[in-house]
């Protein structure tokens, strides 16, 4: 066993090795930069030694060695959400391209990139930027999120102020095999507006990203992000939600192959009646290993949260899936639920999972399940004695174990588009 | 207790009444035994390990053993992981041998031994002679032995039926006693299940351990009674290091019961033990364990500190483990007991009720560790909080790539009495084929409303009800007890909440 003062200096060592000169920029976001190095440089960079590093080990989203992440051809499909209607906004290699992203105008929101607004002294983001992410790191330590606040140049700001006709589409593409990209976006729903932010596309051979979220009261911010199907991917992504009185969030994420993905969320119910449901959906096969870390704060009377997440592993895939549902002396009436379930496809596979409570109110309802195993083969024979193909009536089971957490998806149409996409590639590799 | 120092109200008798009054006196066992003892010099060196391996008589395997225990402890650090606050423990305050002066020359028979001593374990209930039955269960028809090993502080006072088992074949004595006795089997087994660096509590113990109980179940015996270790923590600012081997050859059965107390004082005592099982080809063990140390008083003063390693290993094919545990006591509470299912087809059983009230802190839980084919295990684990105290569910289910087939089922149950307690679960699952299946379920929430209301209407004051209500929470838990333990645990549960309502 390390003793503890040692693995401390050891991340500490890592960590400075690590540390470059901050960007330029105005005032407020020179503060919150190097607000965000310190942090760095005291909780040091993550080992798999960290009780949340346990499962997943995040060397290679630190190393400094050269990447090299092949890119993926997909031929001739059209990216997710491509039929639909959006405000495009387009990041290639984690660099936004005014080219081929759409001007940046919506009725009812304000939208600015961050490098515009980094040149300015005062901006209505610094009350968000950094702020939340530092709010982040209790009770358990993201240090990558500090380091994405310090450096990140790119990135989106959005001020929500009515109901945008159309979502907010962030697409990520690759065109370099060797790039690390990072971004930062800020989202400020005001109160009572309601807005859907999706992401999708490979963003870059190696990224590292923070989304910082306030949702005003009664607000509503509806998040679809669609991790590409990309191979070598490596990724750790962060987003940090704080919600006011009677707001509500739905984030659901699909992850379908890279390399390495680390999701990690941060929700705080601050305000009575506010819900949040927090979704994802992997399938993984040969070297893939993801890994969702969920912590939702019930800090208010009344609030209403879920977790839902599934995996579907194959060929020595790796599920991890770490949660909390933490309730404060205060937030009475809560009611907190949380289940994580793994489909393994064959023996290969792995699922590893902490799935936590942790109550300190009494008049309470929560509760979490957690299981594993193998297609139920009573409901395999129904679908082969129906004539179904063994194939065929695979496929069909595992969409279903998967469509509980598309349901947590409002708008069916999009949730629609993302289960025809997981429909077609499960098809193809069946 | 306001409820009860009011007079007797319409509707509720007077019987009722008295039965709660005599449920709610506070910690029952918190009296202390005046007796001359012998104490070891205080603090912890190399000597300390050396004089307590002298005074067991120990040969010197056993001492360097011990010494190999103590050097890896001092490299080690205090495990911090637990949700627990544990105040800093000065190891050179506490004494870590203590022994009544009267068993320096060792009774030769229980007839032999100090009347006070014999008068402590009487108080408790513990029957030291073999006419008596354990309290609770006079007047049954057919009269259930239970032989005792008792121990106080630091030695065993002594150990009941011995030639009764002796004729089974059965060997249960005291592992000092064993050390003399049976060198081979202890030699054999000690540190085979808890390795002497398995964590910081278990290399203290590995160094230091004084007493506790040594079974061995020859092959294809079912042992023809319960046996059961009470052990009593007696002397002030002295840690209790007992050390427990159990072996169950191939076939064997054996149901094995631990209970314990300590008197009531103002400093917080250490106790760190560690049990050892061994389960060979088709044995059977059932450990069932009713902690009842002094959990400390109201305001959270004193009390036990209770870091236990306890760990059956289930070795060969079809063996079979079940620990059952009721956790009322101790200020603090770090114990998780495991199972390793090794072999093919073997199983292991968790059954536990963890209660907290007042001050207490309780961190515990087990682990299944699935390594042979077709493994099943089960967890059962109900957690009450109440005052201030916080209750922690702490597990590990492991499934190893070659355990195919397996199986574990977890519920884990929180309730909470009160907004200033807090109720945790923090379970870890690994599960690395695909033919095994996994299910863990947990819950959290408070008394039910309803059940209280109709127990209330009842005539039932709110303290007697939510005992009512708590203890059917607790049954799929009770239910696994052996009667004898049942009573009482039951009886606990209603104690142990006392002063959490109103």
């Amino acid at each position: 066993m390390m003793p503890k003062a040692k693995l401390k200096a050891q991340k500490q060592t890592r960590a400075a090795e690590l540390v470059q000169p901050l960007p330029e920029g105005g005032a407020w976001v020179t503060r919150a930069r190097d607000a965000a190095l310190a942090r760095w440089s005291d909780m040091g960079a993550p080992l798999k030694r960290d009780e949340y590093w346990k499962y997943t080990d995040p060397r290679a989203l630190i190393a400094e060695e050269s990447l090299q992440a092949d890119l993926l051809d997909t031929g001739s499909e059209a990216p997710v959400f491509d039929a639909f209607d959006r405000v495009k906004l387009v990041f290639v290699d984690g660099v936004f391209d005014a080219a081929a992203s759409d001007a940046l105008a919506l009725d009812g929101v304000e939208l600015e990139l961050l490098a515009d607004a980094t040149k300015a002294d005062l901006h209505w983001a610094r009350e968000v930027f950094g702020t939340l992410e530092a709010r982040a790191q209790s009770p358990v330590e993201r240090p990558l999120a500090s380091f994405n606040t310090a450096y990140a140049t790119q990135g989106v700001l959005i001020r929500v102020t009515g109901t945008p006709a159309k979502p907010i589409s962030l697409i990520y593409r690759r065109s370099a095999e060797d790039a690390d990209a990072m971004l930062h976006h800020v989202i400020r729903v005001e109160a009572g507006a309601e807005v859907t932010l999706l992401e999708n596309g490979p963003l870059a051979a190696r990224s590292n990203t923070v989304i910082e979220a306030e949702i005003g009261e009664g607000a509503t911010l509806h998040h679809i992000r669609s991790q590409g199907r990309d191979h070598a991917r490596l990724s750790a992504a962060h987003i940090f939600v704080r919600l006011s009185a009677g707001a509500q969030l739905k984030s659901f994420t699909l992850t379908v192959n890279g390399a390495l993905t680390r999701n990690e969320a941060q929700v705080w119910l601050d305000g009575a009646d506010g819900s949040a449901h927090l979704a994802g959906a992997s399938v993984g096969d040969g070297a893939f290993h993801a890994d969702d870390t969920v912590f939702v704060a019930h800090n208010a009377p009344g609030c209403e949260s879920r977790q839902v997440y599934k995996k579907v592993l194959r060929h020595g895939a790796v599920g991890v899936f770490q949660g909390k549902i933490l309730v404060d002396r205060l937030a009475q009436k809560t009611d907190g639920y949380q289940i994580s379930q793994a489909l393994l496809l064959d023996e290969d596979a792995q699922f590893l999972a902490k799935p936590e409570l942790e109550i300190y109110a009494d008049d309470v309802k929560c509760s979490h399940g957690s299981t594993s195993g193998e297609i139920d083969s009573t409901q395999l024979y129904y679908l082969r004695a129906r004539g179904i193909p063994d194939a065929e009536a695979k496929m069909l089971l595992v969409l279903a174990f998967l469509a509980e957490a598309l349901d947590e998806i409002a708008d069916t149409e999009l949730a629609g588009d993302l289960r025809d996409r997981l429909e077609a590639w499960l098809q193809r590799h069946k | 207790m306001a409820a009860l120092d009011t007079e007797v109200r319409d509707g509720v008798d007077r019987e009722t009444v008295e039965t709660v009054q005599s449920m709610a006196g506070t910690y029952k066992h918190g009296w202390n035994t005046d007796i001359e003892m012998e104490f070891a010099p205080k603090g912890l060196n190399e000597d300390i390990v050396r004089l307590i391996s002298e005074k067991n008589g120990e040969p010197e395997w056993l001492l360097d053993w011990r010494l190999e225990a103590y050097r890896r402890w001092l490299t080690m650090e205090s495990p911090d992981w637990a949700m627990l606050n544990v105040p800093g423990i000065d190891y050179q305050e506490q004494y870590y041998y203590a022994k009544p002066k009267s068993m320096i020359d060792k009774p030769k028979s229980l007839d032999e031994v100090d009347p006070k001593l014999l008068e402590t374990y009487a108080k408790l209930g513990i029957p030291l002679k073999e006419q008596m039955l354990l309290a609770g269960v006079e007047g049954a028809d057919e009269p259930r032995k239970v032989a005792v090993d008792a121990v106080f502080d630091s030695v065993s006072v002594g150990t009941t039926f011995k030639k009764e088992l002796a004729a089974a074949g059965v060997i249960f004595c005291s592992i000092s006693e064993a050390v003399q006795d049976h060198p081979e089997l202890v030699k054999k087994y000690l540190g085979s299940v808890v390795p002497q660096n398995d964590n910081y509590f278990a290399a203290l113990n590995s160094a230091v351990f004084s007493d506790g109980s040594f079974v061995y179940i020859p092959a294809g015996v079912k042992c023809p009674m319960e046996l059961s270790t009470y052990f009593r923590i007696n002397a002030e600012n002295t840690g209790q290091f007992e050390r427990t081997l159990i072996v169950a050859e191939k076939g064997s059965h054996v149901s094995y019961l631990e209970g314990c107390t300590a008197p009531k004082r103002d400093t917080a005592q250490l106790h760190a033990a560690v049990v050892e099982i061994v389960v060979l080809e088709d044995a059977e063990v059932k450990y069932s364990t009713v902690q009842n140390w002094f959990p400390g008083d109201e305001d959270g003063k004193g009390g036990i500190y209770n870091f236990v390693t306890k760990r059956a290993d289930c070795r060969e094919d079809r063996a079979k483990v079940m620990w059952t545990q009721v956790e009322t006591g101790s200020a603090i509470t770090w114990k998780y007991p495991s199972c390793i299912l090794r072999g093919d087809d073997t199983q292991g059983e968790f059954y536990s009720i963890a209660i907290a009230n007042n001050w207490q802190q309780a961190d515990t839980g087990t682990k299944m560790v699935h390594l042979g084919k077709r493994t099943k295990s089960r967890i059962v684990s109900k957690g009450i909080s109440a005052g201030h105290a916080q209750n922690t569910y702490r597990g590990l289910v492991s499934m190893h790539p070659k355990a195919r087939d397996s199986r574990n089922y977890t519920q884990c149950d929180s309730l909470l009495i009160g907004d200033l307690c807090g109720a945790h679960t923090v379970p870890y699952i690994e599960v690395k084929n695909a033919s095994s299946r996994v299910e863990h379920e947990a819950t959290t929430s408070k008394v039910d409303d309803d059940q209280l209301f109709y127990c209330r209407q009842r005539g039932m004051d709110e303290e007697e009800a939510v005992a009512l209500v708590v203890n059917g929470f607790c049954k799929e838990v009770l239910q696994e007890l052996p009667m004898e333990f049942a009573m009482e645990a039951q009886a606990l549960v209603a104690i142990s909440l006392e002063g959490s309502v109103g």
